[in-house]
C-alpha cells in the first residue's frame, strides 16, 4: 500500500476511480491537499458536471405520443383477442 | 447478471417521481383488455386515491389508471431517452416502446423495489437494446457498466486545462456526451443530468454503489479528455 502523502500525481490519478468507488472523499486526500494539479483536475470534473446539468432542459414528450401509445396498446389488444 | 424486466431485486431510496407499492400484488396476467379512450392529462388531475391505488388499478387492467401512470412518469422517461440518444424522434419512439412494455409487464411488478426504479430499469433496457440495434457494442446492462479496458477513460494525468475551469463550450460538451460509450453515458446522464443518487442508480442498474461512483468518475474523465481534444471554435473558450 502506497503512502498517500508520497504519491505522485500519476499514481494518485490511477487510483482515483477506485478511491471514489470505495466511498472516499478524494477532495481531502493527502495528495490532493498538497497538489494544485490534482485539485485543479477535480475542479474541472465538477465544472463539467455542473455545466452538463444546465445543458438539457427537462421537457415533456409531445401530447401526440400518448395517442400513439394508446393506439399501439389497442392494436396489441386486438391481436391478442384475434 | 441478466438484464431482466420483471422484477428488479434491489429496493431503492426515495427520489424522483415514484409510485411506491407497499404490498406485493398478484394481478391479472395480461391487461390488454378493452381499451377505453383516456386522456392522461385529464386523468392525472382526477383525485383517484393514492399512488399505490393507481398502480394497483393499472395492474388490474384499468386503462385510466395506466394513463395516470403515463402522465406521472412520461417526463422522466422521455428525458432519459432523449439524453441517451440525443434525437427527438428516436426518444419519442423509445418512450413509446418503454410504456408499451410497461403495459405488457405491469402485472408482473411485485413491489420488490419502487415502481419508478422498476420502470426506469425497463426503459434503460429499451434504450440499450436500441443502441445495440444501431450497431453499438452494448449488449446488456452488465456490459454497459463494465467497459472493456480499451474503452476506458484516457489517462487524465497532465496539466489541467484552464479553459475548463471557466466557461464550457456547450456544443463541445453536448458532442462529448453524445460520443461517450453507452455505459458511461448512462451513468453520467442518470447522475449528473437527471440528478439521481448513487443508491438509486445502483438499484436501477443492479450494480454496487461503489461501481456507480467509480463509473461516473471515469465518465467525467472521459468527457474531460474528449473536450481537451476538440478543436475550439473561434471566439469561444
Amino acid at each position: 500500500m502506497q503512502d498517500p502523502k508520497n504519491m505522485t500525481c500519476e499514481e494518485f490519478q490511477a487510483q482515483m476511480a477506485e478511491l471514489i468507488g470505495s466511498g472516499e472523499d478524494v477532495s481531502v486526500h493527502p495528495h490532493v491537499l498538497t497538489c494544485t494539479l490534482c485539485r485543479a483536475l477535480l475542479n474541472e470534473l465538477e465544472t463539467i458536471a455542473e455545466a452538463a446539468r444546465q445543458l438539457f432542459p427537462v421537457e415533456d414528450p409531445p401530447d401526440t405520443l400518448w395517442e400513439k401509445l394508446e393506439s399501439a396498446i389497442k392494436q396489441e389488444g386486438n391481436q391478442t383477442r384475434g | 447478471m441478466q438484464a431482466h424486466d420483471a422484477s428488479p431485486r434491489v429496493a431503492t431510496a426515495a427520489g424522483g417521481p415514484r409510485v411506491d407499492m407497499p404490498s406485493p400484488k398478484t394481478a391479472a396476467s395480461n391487461n390488454t383488455a378493452e381499451v377505453e379512450p383516456a386522456s392522461p392529462e385529464v386523468v392525472a388531475r382526477t383525485p383517484a386515491g393514492s399512488d399505490a391505488d393507481v398502480l394497483s388499478r393499472a395492474q388490474a387492467g384499468d386503462h385510466h389508471a395506466f394513463a395516470q401512470l403515463y402522465s406521472l412518469h412520461k417526463r422522466r422517461i422521455y428525458s432519459l431517452c432523449l439524453r441517451m440518444v440525443g434525437n427527438v424522434a428516436e426518444a419519442e419512439d423509445l418512450t413509446q416502446e418503454a410504456f408499451l412494455q410497461l403495459h405488457r409487464k405491469i402485472a408482473t411488478f411485485r413491489g420488490d423495489s419502487a415502481f419508478s426504479t422498476w420502470l426506469h430499469r425497463l426503459a434503460i433496457n429499451v434504450v440499450l437494446m436500441h443502441l445495440r440495434k444501431k450497431g453499438l457494442s452494448v449488449i446488456s446492462l452488465d456490459e454497459a457498466m463494465e467497459p472493456t479496458p480499451e474503452e476506458g477513460p484516457g489517462r487524465s494525468f497532465g496539466a489541467p486545462d484552464l479553459s475548463l475551469s471557466g466557461s464550457i463550450d456547450r456544443l463541445a460538451l453536448e458532442r462529448a456526451i453524445s460520443e461517450l460509450p453507452a455505459g458511461y453515458r448512462l451513468i453520467f446522464v442518470l447522475h449528473d443530468i437527471e440528478g439521481y443518487e448513487h443508491n438509486e442508480i445502483a438499484a436501477m442498474l443492479e450494480c454496487s454503489i461503489g461501481n456507480s461512483k467509480s463509473q461516473l468518475h471515469k465518465a467525467r474523465l472521459k468527457l474531460r479528455d474528449a473536450m481537451r481534444t476538440f478543436p475550439r471554435r473561434e471566439g469561444r473558450r
